[in-house]
């Protein structure tokens, strides 16, 4: 983002976790609670990138080595003629899939609560600085007037 | 077919590409139904035509709030129906979301594995400014309350609003489909406010206001504030109390229960078939100012249709349910899955026969509904059986047209209210209260 912009970019989405980054703007007359909100943000961030660049991550690599195995138990190369890579059909996938949730459901069951409590908290921060703002510009509106 | 492609192509020439996504091209699946293969095509040449620069073709794989699918689905084949030649001219995001539509049908057709690069045009990866664009603020909203859905929910408050068996008032179709309307934006607003990591990593849903950072969490909920709360107020006050509070409990049932619970149990499903069936039974109520049977038959028809609706669907998406953490019952309950949409194809001939007997249709309509309830039964029961792509798509297209159909059939023999003049008073002052207020 250019150096003179006064306000957060927002990139495109992250390889691994799908997810979009953002840079933050950090104003120089930052108010504590903008801070707070800011850094609210960038944690949250912060624990979804973690979260889903190693749950993608996995997802991959355990998805191969299903392929992997079960083709090794048909007596299948990974690779055929052609040299294309050898897929099991959606059926055969589906054992993976059913396992692969049910192993990660716990997982997903605490991201959930983090999640939801990061947003809300956001959220939140984000409509208390919007409303400190909105005072701030009506008083020094009354104060224009006034004068 | 061409002349309509052309006419569609001049029309979105400025359009930038990120609202064009490429899909499986080389997809030589059999389309069941002419005109959406004729759309295909003409999305194919379209997005051949627009796209100069593209990575492979993405075969989607797309997860879907199971409801905006069968609801955007289903607006695609009314559409079709009112206006087959498209107008030149289309706003971005109506071609935008007609290509949604159309990779939401291909999603139902497309390979298992995954080709993790989407068909990102340069724009999109570029670095966005996270400033609100006012002149964007008319589509960013309109895809953050999933209009078309919306629309769609709308139109089954109508028809349950035109089965129930009094006198056609205006005002009052007018105020409870406003309210409908604002109440489903809300509760879609919220939706995507609870899911933005989720939708990141899901191909159909990645491309959302929230996701893209084109409009804050904060500005999101207070745009479901406000059209939630006025909407449930007209609801209540211009309508009836028990429309407005079918209305906000549907919200409730739709943002806290169907959407945390996605990811927590199977249960889901049922819950979101429940948030489907309830428009028709706020259009009845809002025409009879009661919860008669009439509303409840038409409700538990949209309810049962549901699940041969979305269970088809599913069964097509089991990976991307995998990867993001769905509870889906083609994934955990493969077998439960196919039989619960084959039980509830038989309820739906049972439900259609149940209408005469309250009075709300002639005895006509279970005899003509009967071909397309056999039918759709005939294909659950396919797909109970094979368990395997084909068949689950062949029942997918067949419950979008069938909806429409039977709603089409149940209006057209609806008994008339005439007929019912002798049996007393009819409860047609449901509106009454707002007319005297002095609603225009």
């Amino acid at each position: 983002p250019p150096a003179h912009s006064r306000s957060d970019w927002i990139g495109p989405p992250d390889r691994l976790s799908n997810l979009r980054p953002i840079i933050f703007y950090v104003p120089p007359e930052e108010s504590a609670l903008e801070r707070r909100l800011r850094e609210a943000r960038q944690e949250a961030q912060a624990s979804n990138q973690r979260f889903w660049a190693r749950h993608n991550r996995a997802f991959r690599q355990e998805k191969e080595e299903f392929i992997y195995s079960r083709l090794k138990a048909k007596g299948l190369e990974i690779r055929d003629e052609s040299g294309q890579k050898a897929t099991l059909n959606a059926e055969e996938m589906a054992d993976f899939y059913k396992d692969f949730l049910s192993k990660n459901f716990k997982k997903h069951l605490q991201y959930n609560r983090d999640w939801y409590k990061h947003n809300f908290r956001i959220t939140f921060l984000m409509g208390q600085v919007a409303l400190v703002r909105a005072l701030r510009w009506l008083r020094r509106r009354k104060k224009n007037v006034e004068q | 077919g061409l002349f309509v492609w052309h006419l569609r192509n001049t029309g979105i020439r400025q359009i930038p590409c990120r609202f064009v996504h490429l899909y499986h091209v080389a997809n030589d699946r059999l389309i069941t139904f002419q005109y959406f293969n004729f759309l295909k095509r003409m999305y194919v040449t379209q997005c051949n035509k627009d796209l100069s620069q593209q990575a492979k073709p993405k075969s989607e794989s797309i997860v879907s709030p199971f409801r905006e699918l069968q609801q955007l689905d289903q607006e695609k084949k009314i559409v079709h129906k009112i206006s087959p030649v498209s107008p030149v001219h289309q706003p971005w995001s109506e071609t935008s979301s007609r290509n949604e539509l159309r990779e939401m049908k291909s999603a139902a057709e497309t390979e298992d594995s995954i080709i993790p690069v989407g068909a990102e045009s340069k724009e999109d990866r570029q670095w966005k400014e996270m400033k609100l664009q006012l002149d964007d603020l008319p589509g960013i909203l309109a895809r953050l309350s999933k209009i078309k859905l919306t629309a769609l929910v709308v139109s089954t408050a109508s028809a349950g609003f035109a089965m129930a068996p009094v006198p056609f008032e205006l005002t009052c179709f007018l105020l409870a489909s406003l309210g409908t309307g604002l109440a489903s934006c809300a509760a879609n607003s919220i939706n995507q406010f609870f899911e933005v990591p989720f939708d990141s990593n899901m191909n159909r849903t990645k491309n959302r206001p929230l996701v893209r950072g084109q409009i804050s969490p904060l500005l999101a909920v207070c745009f479901a504030a406000s059209c939630g709360i006025p909407g449930i107020a007209l609801l209540t006050l211009g309508v009836n109390p028990l429309t407005g509070a079918l209305g906000a409990f549907n919200i409730f049932l739709y943002t806290c229960c169907y959407t945390p619970l996605k990811r927590m149990s199977i249960a889901n499903t049922w819950v979101g078939a429940v948030v489907g069936a309830i428009p028709p039974v706020m259009g009845w109520t809002a025409a009879t100012g009661s919860l008669d049977a009439g509303a409840l038959l038409l409700g538990g028809i949209l309810y049962s249709w549901q699940f041969p609706h979305f269970n088809a669907l599913s069964w097509g998406l089991r990976e991307d349910y995998s990867r993001g953490g769905y509870c889906m019952m083609s994934v955990t309950h493969p077998g439960l899955c196919r039989r619960v949409a084959l039980r509830h194809c038989l309820a739906l001939i049972g439900l259609s026969a149940v209408a005469p007997a309250l009075d709300i249709t002639t005895w006509t309509f279970p005899v003509i509904s009967l071909p397309i309830n056999l039918y759709i039964s005939y294909l659950g029961f396919r797909f109970y059986r094979d368990a395997d792509r084909s068949s689950s798509r062949k029942l997918f297209f067949c419950s979008l047209w069938h909806l429409p159909m039977l709603l089409l059939v149940m209006f057209t023999c609806k008994k008339s209210v005439l007929e019912k003049e002798g049996k007393g008073d009819l409860p047609g002052g449901s509106c009454d209260r707002a007319v005297e207020i002095g609603l225009p």
